[in-house]
């Protein structure tokens, strides 16, 4: 690999510079048949452990912003694309993956509108052109307990918001995402009410952390990650960064949010990610990082806002164990 | 089908041979994906669940051996229930060691305070608990020295520690509203569970017109 020095000589990598996907997937399964070699006595057993991931996707490439690229290792594709939480595909984290396929996302559009001075329609078109894309590398913690590392491509959410410009009424946004029963067998199953909703406050969807996401790891979002636009939102749980996004409005209250609505006591509207505050059914202060920390490793801790103390000033004043 | 009303000892054992290969597999199957790098993004998680259904299966395995036999009439398959509710707390043993390792890195303390802490966990940790007696009291030794009538009632234990396995699965899943596999789970053993509260004459009944309908293969002969 051809190491250039940053302009900026900065001395983080530049996107460009990460190991490509193709690379370094084929590295992991030339390691898995290593030990499927070394430990059962042939190489040839390990030859359906590597799954072929070339995903053919259209490429969307963008300038890494090293105020917003964590130093942690990203995780590898075929992780971050295999183990997903998106029950519109199953509920099996290995489902959407395989039953994503039928997402249609072209041709796209998202609605904006309630307390806005211009509604609008946008196509995918124009929100890949609303502002300039950029790379971030961000930590993703799940309320389930486990992390990732994912090189996302956007732009701040503050970029549409500004757009839409939005009434002095206008207190909270809300995500609504595509619910279709030809596209997404998981409907199927009444698990929460479809579709699948959620919010911010309009401090938090303006703070630039939040990212309108329509790309990871060089590509155009793949289906089963929530393409072809979502949010990302850091410093909370997963569950809180739509995917899929068809709608978003701008309302007067606090909306009603998917998993709020079917377990308050357990996932909260704010749901930021905090060791303090357990899950009722686990503890949050610690994590697994999915693909790095090894089968005997210790957890590792988790981190306040997820690491991303910039947000504190937020909730300035606010009794985190309560609005959890 | 008749002849299975009828099996020799030898054929018993040769059964239970076999049955014990079989009631491995799902161990060595975890075993080979862990060395195929197969257990997917996050492997603990799968050990953790897939140790957890197979315990579950066997502990509802366990349990429908003597409706079986009532059933079918076949009484060689009391001849297999120890080493299937051997195994169900083999597996009830892997599960919770999964948990007390790779969780909490043998931290008592700390695991201590996710079990009183949290339900789900009390409830799984008392199935295993109380399975430990129900081993350890499993060779023909033991059953020799609590004598017939106590090793019952003590066995009797299994009719409250497989729906304690079960309302454990049933809390993992709910809070993620995924209660089918739990609704059928309790449905089974609640239906073992019944069978067992009918009366002689009532439960003769049953059988057989279970065994019109073809659930049976041979009429019980009383």
């Amino acid at each position: 690999m051809l190491i250039r020095i940053r302009p900026d000589q900065i001395d983080i990598p530049l996107a460009s510079d990460i190991t490509p996907q193709q690379v370094y997937a084929g590295r992991r399964a030339f390691m898995g048949q290593l030990a499927a070699g070394a430990l059962a006595g042939s190489g040839l057993l390990a030859a359906g452990a590597a799954v072929a991931q070339s995903s053919g996707a259209r490429k969307l490439t963008a300038q890494l912003n090293n105020a917003y690229a964590v130093m942690d290792k990203p995780t590898a594709y075929q992780d971050a694309t295999t183990y997903n939480n998106y029950y519109e595909f199953g509920t099996d984290k290995a489902d959407p993956a395989r039953t994503a396929g039928t997402l249609k996302t072209n041709p796209w559009t998202v609605s904006i509108e309630g307390e806005v001075k211009k509604p609008m329609t946008l196509d995918l078109d124009a929100l890949m052109k609303l502002a300039p894309l950029e790379e971030r590398i961000y930590r993703m913690r799940c309320v389930e307990g486990w992390s990732m590392v994912i090189p996302w491509i956007g732009y701040s959410l503050s970029a549409l918001i500004k757009k839409a410009d939005p009434t002095s009424a206008a207190k909270y946004i809300e995500f609504v995402t595509l619910a279709d029963k030809k596209q997404m067998p998981g409907l199927a199953d009444p698990i929460i009410n479809w579709p699948y909703t959620e919010g911010l406050r309009m401090d938090e969807a303006n703070h630039p952390l939040a990212l309108l996401t329509l790309g990871m790891y060089g590509e155009v979002l793949p289906n089963q990650n929530g393409a072809p636009v979502r949010v990302v939102l850091p410093w909370k749980y997963g569950f809180k960064s739509a995917k899929s996004i068809v709608k978003i409005r701008f309302v007067k209250e606090q909306p009603k949010t998917a998993w709020n609505m079917y377990a308050p006591q357990e996932y909260g509207f704010y749901s930021n990610v905090n060791p303090e505050v357990d899950h009722p059914r686990w503890s949050q202060a610690s994590e697994r990082r999915i693909g790095e920390d090894g089968f005997f490793a210790r957890k590792r801790k988790t981190l306040m806002f997820n690491g991303y103390n910039d947000v504190a000033s937020l909730y300035s004043g606010m009794d985190l164990k309560r609005y959890y | 089908m008749k002849f299975l009303s009828n099996l020799s000892t030898q054929r018993v054992r040769q059964l239970r041979n076999v049955l014990f290969v079989l009631c491995l597999l799902p161990l060595v199957r975890l075993v080979a994906f862990a060395f195929l790098n197969r257990l997917g993004a996050n492997p603990i998680e799968f050990i953790t669940r897939n140790t957890g259904d197979w315990a579950l299966y066997f502990l509802m395995g366990t349990l429908a051996i003597t409706p079986l036999r009532r059933l079918t009439g076949w009484n060689w398959l009391v001849r297999l229930r120890r080493m299937t509710g051997l195994y169900a707390f083999f597996y009830v043993f892997l599960h919770f060691t999964i948990f007390f390792w790779l969780d909490h890195f043998f931290d008592f303390q700390e695991m201590w305070h996710d079990i009183v802490k949290r339900p789900f966990i009390t409830v799984g940790m008392a199935t295993f608990v109380l399975l430990i007696p129900l081993a350890a009291t499993s060779t023909n030794a033991m059953v020799r020295y609590l004598g017939g009538k106590r090793w019952q009632w003590l066995h009797r234990l299994t009719y409250v520690i497989v729906p304690l396995g079960v309302l454990h699965f049933w809390w993992v899943k709910a809070g993620k509203n995924l209660l089918a596999q739990p609704i059928l789970f309790a449905s089974i053993v609640a239906a073992l569970l019944l069978v067992r509260l009918l009366s002689p004459k009532n439960r003769q009944w049953l059988m057989q017109r279970l065994n019109k309908r073809g659930v049976g293969i041979n009429v019980v002969k009383e």
